[in-house]
């Protein structure tokens, strides 16, 4: 089966601290998987390394079949791949409605002379994903106005909103790094459905970085497992919750994990 | 419960809206009943004329915000708008040539603000050095619309006729455009602070580069400058006697100059607010409050910088141009780093990212220096001609220092105006739309608690600092 992406032996190194060490990574179209680990493991530099923020000091990153080492992250986002960030990178003083036609940035067709003469090309696509906007803003369960700052949300409201954003360009792949964190018990049941939804409504394959366990066991596929910037090991959730390496990893550290062990 | 209160305020507007008509009215006719009374010729001599003339001046032009802020329907204020602008300011204008001047020159900053406010406003590029696209668009047209280029290229073709100038006026707005990405190209990869800097020596190098090119070949004379530069073509003299309209040529210039910064201004405006309401100005204000998350979304960082800057550069250029002409004489003292300044102040204080704020910063700005602190230098002069003294302190007007006049305040009203602005009002005079809505946000929310940041985990943290630390690359 053709891999959607696949990671051989990248490696990043921060002057002499190596954040990502050596990590192959494949995954198929239409899977959820996961990626865990310890706190500076290297899980967000691993996404930052497929989106381009970061480049390869060594390695291979190809999605689709097509490298994408040496695209900035404004290209790789415009091959079909989307993110989340960890701490919320909504942009604040613009409304919901705007950030999320922000993340449609890459599917505006009307140039330029469109705009200035508000063609009839213009003013469809612009109101086709106005309306496309609302509906990802129902298909999240966000509650507030589409008008609303997005810096007057709530906390749980914000990370939908980035959310949407993200689902706005239309992806093949999408990142989440800690959806849940920070979010109740309710809010995270609420997102391990959306995250499920993503992928059987919408086909969209997902990598999910993850600290709560729960949600980890509850829709990953498959875990991969990093520390100290090295893959320790990968299979299914029930495989790696009993992997000698990983209750090391994290009990080794005095860190609890009461839902691994 | 404040929000409902709103409501029934605004329908009470709504229902009386004739009252406001007439508000508005009384206001024009007012400010109009004021200056025609300063017009008087015995007026002029007395002491307190020049500074009453300039605030009755301000005032008349305030009529254009009182419209604006007039809960009446777009269509009146268009009309009334626009009555002001093409009607009643020209007619105040022939009887009085400096309200020309000096609505010439508002309009020459307002276009330029606006052409500041995208870059600056919307995507969020301290620039500097703004000035040097309106010395490009200004060194251009003086240097082939004057016996200057003669001297530079050895021939005697120039000065161009007038009905050239249309045309460079297109090239003016393409050439400022063309430095602007040719500057950006390397600078704007920088950020913030950087970007500041680079642009600040650029706009001095330019300016240094045109008080020096009068040698090896002299294109530009120097510190000397270049006159007499050429005007517009006046093709609309013959219509206008066939109309029976008879008026002295500086009259007709001052007019013609007038109309064509109104006619530039509302292209601005135009092109701003289309740009403003696009993915094009999403994008812009997406880079300016997150940049790596802008190019997570597909963004391309340098391509849209460079739109932004290239799109403010040709308003400055196109303004550069028709101040030569108007001044009939330009040298390199009236693109000085306080030009920049200036019209960044004029941003700032009439509120960063929006279009109705630049325009009402300009003319702030540009009254208080042009008008108000002229006008209180001549009061001044009279007042020391007259031997006043100042009674308390026994202080002889007379022995003021010129080094203190009020006109060479500029720098000082500056630095004024900005720390008030940011103490009373840091988002500006009229802010962007978007901050306005979280005004209207916090009044709504009276006393509910903001809801409380989870503290979350710093995603970059630079820890060593690598090179790779800051994503530099596009
Ligand atoms: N931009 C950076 N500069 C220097 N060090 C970094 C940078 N980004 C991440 N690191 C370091 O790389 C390691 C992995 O970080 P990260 O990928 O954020 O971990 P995780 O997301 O697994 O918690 C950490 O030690 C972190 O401090
Ligand atoms: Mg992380």
């Amino acid at each position: 089966m053709a891999y959607l992406l696949e990671l051989k032996k990248v490696t990043k190194r921060f002057g002499g601290l190596v954040a990502v060490n050596r990590v192959d990574f494949t995954l198929e179209p239409g899977r959820i998987v996961s990626i865990i680990g310890p706190n500076g493991a290297g899980k967000t530099t691993l996404f930052n390394l497929i989106t381009g923020i970061y480049k390869p000091d060594e390695g291979e990153i190809l999605f689709e079949g097509r490298s994408l080492v040496g695209l900035r992250p404004d290209q790789i986002t415009a091959q079909g791949i989307s993110r989340t960030f960890q701490n919320i990178r909504l942009f604040g003083n613009m409304t919901v409605m705007e950030n999320i036609l922000v993340g449609m940035h890459t599917r505006f067709r009307a140039s330029p002379v469109d705009i200035l003469i508000q063609t009839p090309r213009f003013r469809r696509e612009e109101q086709q994903l106005r309306e496309e906007a609302l509906q990802l803003i129902r298909f999240v369960g966000l509650r507030a106005s589409p008008d609303e700052l997005a810096k007057n949300l709530p906390y749980g409201e914000q990370r939908k909103v980035e959310l949407a954003r993200a689902l706005a360009a239309r992806p093949k792949l999408i990142l989440l790094d800690e959806p849940t964190a920070g979010m109740n018990p309710q809010e995270t049941a609420e997102t391990t459905r959306l995250i499920r939804r993503l992928r059987d409504e919408l086909g969209i394959t997902v990598i999910l970085i993850e600290h709560q366990m729960r949600v980890v066991m509850g829709i990953s596929e498959r875990v991969t497992v990093l520390d100290y910037g090295e893959k320790i090991a990968e299979g299914t959730p029930e495989e790696v919750r009993r992997n000698p390496r990983v209750i090391e990893a994290y009990l080794g550290r005095g860190v609890a994990i009461g839902a691994i062990a | 419960m404040l929000r409902a209160k709103t409501m029934e305020w605004v329908t009470q507007i709504r229902n009386g809206r004739s009252i406001y008509l007439v508000g508005v009215l009384g206001y024009i006719v007012a400010a109009l009943l004021l200056m025609n009374w300063l017009s008087q010729p015995g007026l002029r001599d007395a002491v307190w004329y020049p500074l009453v003339s300039a605030l009755a001046f301000a005032a008349f032009l305030g009529s254009l915000l009182v419209i604006y802020y007039a809960p009446l329907a777009g269509a009146v204020k268009a009309i009334l708008g626009l009555a002001i602008l093409l009607v009643l300011l020209p007619i105040l204008g022939v009887r009085n040539t400096f309200l020309l001047e000096v609505a010439t020159q508002v309009g020459i900053f307002a276009a330029m603000a606006l052409g500041l406010n995208i870059v600056v406003g919307f995507a969020g590029l301290l620039d500097l050095g703004y000035v040097a696209f309106y010395a490009v668009g200004a060194y251009l047209w003086a240097i082939f619309g004057s016996p200057q280029a003669n001297i530079a290229f050895g021939t005697n073709r120039f000065p161009l006729e007038p009905e050239w100038f249309f045309l460079f006026l297109f090239l003016a707005v393409g050439v400022a455009a063309l430095t602007g990405i040719l500057l950006g190209l390397p600078v704007l990869r920088l950020r913030g602070d950087y970007l500041a800097i680079v642009t600040l020596a650029f706009g001095e190098v330019i300016r240094v580069i045109v008080n020096n090119l009068d040698k090896p070949i002299n294109l530009t004379n120097g510190p000397q400058g270049i006159r007499p530069v050429q005007r517009p073509p006046l093709f609309f003299k013959p219509w206008l006697s066939a109309l029976g309209i008879r008026l002295d040529d500086p009259t007709l210039y001052a007019l013609y100059f007038y109309f064509l910064v109104l006619l530039v201004i509302g292209f601005a405006i135009w092109l701003a607010r289309r740009l403003e309401n696009s993915w094009v100005g999403r994008a812009w204000t997406a880079i300016r409050e997150d940049e790596l998350a802008a190019q997570a979304m597909g963004i391309p960082l340098v391509r849209m910088k460079l739109a932004a800057f290239a799109t403010g550069a040709s308003f400055a250029g196109a303004m550069g141009m028709i101040f030569a002409a108007k001044q009939y004489f330009i040298n390199p003292e009236s693109f000085t780093f306080m030009e920049s300044i200036g019209v960044l102040v004029m941003v700032i204080v009439g509120g960063m990212g929006s279009i109705p704020g630049a325009i009402v910063g300009a003319t702030v700005v540009t009254i208080l220096n042009l008008q108000v602190l002229k006008g209180l230098s001549l009061m001044l002069n009279k007042l020391r001609q007259a031997g006043v003294v100042i009674p308390i302190i026994n202080f002889p007007l007379s022995q003021w220092p010129t080094q203190l006049e009020p006109a060479k305040y500029e720098r000082l009203v500056f630095g004024i105006l900005l720390i008030l602005m940011m103490i009373l009002r840091p988002q500006g005079l009229i802010p962007e739309r978007r901050h306005r809505m979280e005004l209207a946000e916090a009044l709504g929310r009276e006393e509910r608690a903001e809801p409380e940041q989870l503290p979350v985990e710093e995603e970059l943290p630079p820890v060593i600092p690598a090179p790779e630390v800051r994503p530099t690359r596009d």
